[in-house]
């Protein structure tokens, strides 16, 4: 059911993307399938199922399958460990945040592999942008959570989530808070570090010569990492499913936090449309740049005053 | 840093603002009075094909999308037989409506003329000729023209005075 329903969420996010892209620019978007457009997404799905499913043939056949079904894997594998509710998620590990880093850093496998096997200049230039950004973004990304943890004292989603019942921690690790954002954002190759798919320079990078449902793959994994960043934000910083329970019983209780969780990742995957609307996609060497000589450290720094700050506190 | 997030900010503003999308089907768009659109034949005021067939139009086009062919009926009118223009290459220039010298040949604001098969644009004279005067109303050509036809013998237009009789101006 919550394989089902993330699934559901993320093609949604294609619709929601586009009418939140177009509210911003001052258009409508698509509003004409269906009411306010929604089934515009069935429609897409519909017409990816329909067309040729091509395998060029000077690609490896093997991996250029395997590609598209590795990113969609591990994205959807990460949700396994996000409690939508107290109690609500299918296991309950206690290195939790570990395993979600581990399934993040695998999806960098897929995007390499797919511009790799592709046998494309483009798309090979796409693939190694996207490993090179993939992994010095991963970098910071787990070092800028090492302060969550160190305030939680545990890598347990649910705990950390408990943990934030005082005080949320994106007031305390507010430093951590944005460069896990940006690295949440480089780590999905969202504009605007959407420099592996630049389709202004690489035609559309590592996906260049897929088509059909296998670009619709990567097209909804896109979307399911999108949505895991923003769920992972929403645990990490926003205290999850925490939020005022309008003196409800115990049964209903759990809706209510869940809706309080989705509330909360929304409103980041919106900023997230929001940053694509706004911002200008930065050079390829300006943009590893950043991540080692500006984010490195910072996330270094926050990691010693949080240590510092625990300590001091003890 | 700064400009970064006032950027982020000035486009979440944009929620707020007007849609500049004209909801196209359901909504039409405005289109000017002088907007070159559809080509139509008018008729004068008692509801005569105000149409001569003089060619003018058919010479000016540079696409040559417009043909015809002139003829006569029994009081000396001289009006087109068939008059046809093809619409799949006609480019809206507006000179036949400029060449035109009896105002009928116009160019209307319509701009829907999408059609399924390229022959349904070829438009034939029943196809282009309405009912009213359209842009210039009141206006005929033979009650200005001092050609006589049938009903309307020399000197007898708006505007004009009998013949003068040269044998009768003897010193």
């Amino acid at each position: 059911m919550a394989l089902g329903g993330i699934l559901t969420v993320a093609a949604n996010l294609i619709w929601l993307e586009r009418r939140l892209l177009a509210l911003w620019q001052d258009r409508y978007g698509p509003n004409r399938v269906g009411p306010f457009g929604l089934f515009q997404t069935i429609a897409d799905a519909i017409k990816m199922f329909l067309k040729e499913d091509w395998i060029p043939p000077f690609a490896d056949k093997a991996v250029f399958v395997l590609a598209p079904c590795i990113i969609n894997a591990t994205a959807l594998l990460s949700f396994a460990v996000i409690p939508f509710a107290p109690g609500v998620q299918v296991m309950d590990l206690g290195a939790g945040l570990l395993f979600l880093l581990a399934m993040s850093s695998l999806g960098v496998y897929s995007v390499t592999l797919a511009g790799w096997a592709s046998n494309n200049k483009y798309a090979l230039l796409g693939g190694l942008r996207a490993s090179a950004q993939m992994l010095s973004y991963e970098v910071y990304m787990s070092l800028s959570l090492m302060g969550v943890v160190l305030m939680a004292g545990s890598l347990n989603l649910s705990e950390i989530v408990k943990a934030q019942e005082g005080m949320w921690f994106c007031i305390p690790q507010c430093v951590g808070m944005a460069l896990f954002f940006i690295a949440g954002i480089a780590e999905t190759h969202r504009l605007p570090f959407d420099l592996p798919e630049a389709e202004a320079e690489l035609v559309a990078g590592f996906h260049s010569e897929y088509s059909s449902m296998k670009f619709g793959m990567f097209f909804i994994g896109e979307y399911i990492g999108i949505t895991l960043i923003s769920a992972l934000t929403a645990l990490l910083y926003f205290g999850g499913w925490s939020g005022p329970l309008f003196g409800l019983s115990e049964n209903l209780a759990p809706f209510v936090q869940f809706g309080w969780f989705a509330l909360k990742t929304f409103i980041l995957i919106g900023f997230f449309i929001l940053l694509r609307a706004s911002m200008p996609r930065p050079r390829y060497d300006q943009l590893i740049e950043f991540g080692w000589k500006a984010m490195l450290p910072l996330s270094l720094l926050n990691l010693l005053v949080t240590g510092a700050v625990v300590l001091a506190l003890e | 840093m700064l400009s970064i997030l006032r950027s982020i900010w000035l486009v979440f503003l944009h929620a707020f603002a007007r849609r500049e999308t004209i909801q196209y089907p359901d909504e039409m768009p405005y289109s000017p009075p002088r907007w070159r659109g559809r080509i139509i034949l008018s008729r004068d005021p008692d509801g005569e094909e105000r149409c001569v067939a003089c060619n003018l139009c058919a010479v000016a086009c540079p696409v040559a999308c417009i043909s015809l062919q002139a003829t006569e009926d029994e009081s000396g009118r001289r009006y087109p037989d068939f008059f046809r223009i093809n619409f799949s290459r006609c480019i809206f220039c507006g000179y036949c409506e400029e060449a035109c010298p009896t105002y009928a040949i116009q160019l209307t604001t319509d701009f829907e003329m999408g059609e399924f098969k390229r022959t349904n644009l070829v438009y034939e004279k029943e196809d282009l000729l309405i009912s009213g005067s359209g842009k210039y109303p009141g206006y005929n050509f033979y009650r200005q023209a001092g050609l006589a036809i049938g009903g309307k013998g020399k000197g007898e237009a708006d505007c004009e005075e009998p013949p003068i009789d040269v044998h009768s101006l003897m010193p």
